[in-house]
């Protein structure tokens, strides 16, 4: 079980020990143009999490390619670059461009940017035909029926999911004002673990994809059940900026933590979740 | 960032009042005090977040910082006792220059903080002018032994005269009404943090004209980089208000 961060939860230029713990690091989502991003407040504590609206602050494919990505090579780490954008178009044109890389995390499910995006389905075909590299679909659990949505993206050519996005949320404060200047933001931390979980044994069920689990995992545990419901990798976000050494902790923890549940390896957790005697079936 | 990327667990050595703040001391432990100005990330018991506190004072072995319980992270921060223990990561950031000829610090309510280390750090027992809201608030002062007091509704800023090197922390209209006064000032500035590593991206605030995180450029900034308002729109006034 590979362990990652989730995107936008680090910037390796800036923390390199930190991204040096991880088997891969995720970039920042990357979108055509510059973002500056979202005004300050951008961060609000809640009692299980917290939410965020950082407004996918980003330097632009442009720059990116040029400055950042050469920069992000020299750290020795493999790189997944997360791709965002507007519309299907915007997605396949950063796609093509990109080499060289281990993978592309398709950002279908950033809460904070307002403009509509074409379907799911319709920018992972689009990116399929504009690159031959590893495409991760990012998916939010806010979907009414996101095995659905796994399930159509696997047929327009996804290799992989990544499972959870952050939840739209909104915190209020002393005034019962917005705490955060754009008003909502990205629930992440604790309170998505179950909700992660759901999707993740879900989505595996109904697309056979292999999955990256994320949402709410602080301890080696927590892993371990993100494997009991399909996950081959996990990826670590809100938890890395109260433990900037969070990876190598939870690395260590995992290995107790197989052995506590009586499990050789990680994908022996899954097995032992799917044996007739153990298996309990997720309701959609 | 320091060398270690995981935080270092700290016991706590005890806690005093100072006016209505706490003086929160902890055993330092193989962490550096690092350069007046820098920030710690402070774990708060039962909260997803820590708080970034600047050191105030680092006599020997230990680490001590002036908690304002506003919230339940401060509150909890104040409610430790010796023998408890907590995450703890730092020095962060970058702190104030100390090659000054001139040094005048100034403070405002828990914007004081940060100044005792400095005044030590500097030496030649700095000027020092401070200015609270209440006088139950100025019994902070006696942190800083030999400064110039006032209390609102006279401000702090009446008392800088020409020709100082300032260094100023507190609240955002004190540390604007310093920048108008002094533009070669360098002010400890706040933001809502979650890491303060540069993971997060919370802590914007407009610097040399764009959004920038504070956690990597500051806290303490030049007055003239400070190209927007220097408030970051957190919704209270004081150094510890991100810390609530």
């Amino acid at each position: 079980m590979r362990i990652l961060n989730a995107s936008g939860c680090l910037d390796a230029l800036a923390a390199p020990e930190v991204a040096r713990q991880l088997d891969a690091f995720v970039t920042k989502t990357v979108t055509p143009q510059p973002r500056e991003g979202s005004a300050p407040p951008r961060i609000a504590e809640t009692a299980h999490g917290m939410l965020n609206a950082i407004g996918l602050a980003n330097p632009g494919r442009e720059r990116f390619l040029a400055e950042h990505l050469p920069r992000l090579r020299e750290l020795g780490v493999p790189l997944w670059v997360s791709v965002g954008g507007f519309c299907a178009d915007d997605y396949a044109e950063t796609c093509s461009g990109l080499d060289d890389v281990e993978a592309i995390e398709l950002n279908l499910s950033c809460p904070n940017v307002d403009e509509a995006a074409d379907s799911a389905a319709e920018i992972v075909a689009a990116c399929r035909r504009a690159t031959e590299l590893p495409l991760f679909a990012k998916l939010s659990a806010a979907h009414a029926d996101v095995a659905q949505v796994a399930r159509a993206v696997a047929a327009a050519g996804a290799d992989a999911l990544s499972l959870i996005n952050t939840l739209r949320g909104l915190a209020l404060d002393r005034q019962l004002r917005p705490v955060l200047a754009r008003g909502s933001g990205g629930l992440s931390g604790p309170a998505l673990k179950p909700i992660a979980l759901h999707a993740v044994s879900v989505c595996h069920e109904a697309s056979g994809l292999p999955i990256v689990g994320m949402g709410g995992i602080q301890t080696g545990r927590d892993a371990l059940e993100f494997a009991a419901c399909g996950a081959c990798d996990i990826a670590l976000g809100t938890v890395l900026f109260a433990d900037p050494g969070a990876p190598t902790r939870v690395r260590t923890e995992l290995a107790a933590a197989c052995a506590d549940a009586g499990v050789a390896t990680t994908d022996d957790a899954r097995t032992l979740a799917k044996s007739p005697e153990t298996e309990r079936k997720v309701p959609a | 960032m320091p060398s270690s990327a995981s935080p270092s667990r700290l016991r706590v050595l005890g806690s005093e009042l100072v006016g209505p703040y706490t003086l929160l001391r902890l055993e330092r432990d193989a962490l550096e005090p690092g350069v007046p100005g820098q920030f710690f990330m402070l774990e708060a018991p039962g909260r997803q977040l820590p708080r970034p506190f600047s050191l105030c004072l680092a006599p020997s072995g230990e680490l001590a910082f002036l908690v304002d319980p506003i919230g339940p992270g401060t509150e909890a921060l104040c409610g430790l006792r010796a023998g408890d223990e907590i995450a703890v990561l730092g020095p962060l950031g970058h702190g104030y220059r100390l090659d000054l000829e001139r040094p005048l610090l100034v403070g405002g309510g828990i914007g004081i903080a940060p100044l005792p280390y400095l005044a030590e750090q500097l030496g030649g027992a700095p000027p020092v002018v401070v200015g609270f809201r209440s006088a139950e608030h100025a019994e902070a002062a006696a942190l800083l032994p030999g400064a110039e007091v006032v209390i609102d509704p006279v401000l702090v800023t009446e008392l800088i005269e020409p020709g100082f090197d300032v260094l100023a922390c507190g609240p955002e209209p004190m540390l604007e009404a310093v920048a108008a006064l002094c533009p070669t000032a360098q002010l400890a500035c706040e933001a809502a943090m979650a890491c303060g590593y540069g993971a997060c991206y919370g802590c914007v605030i407009e610097i040399d004209g764009a959004l920038k995180r504070l956690c990597l450029e500051g806290p303490v900034l030049d007055a003239q980089r400070l190209t927007g308002r220097v408030r970051s729109q957190v919704p209270v006034v004081a150094r510890s208000a991100v810390s609530a």
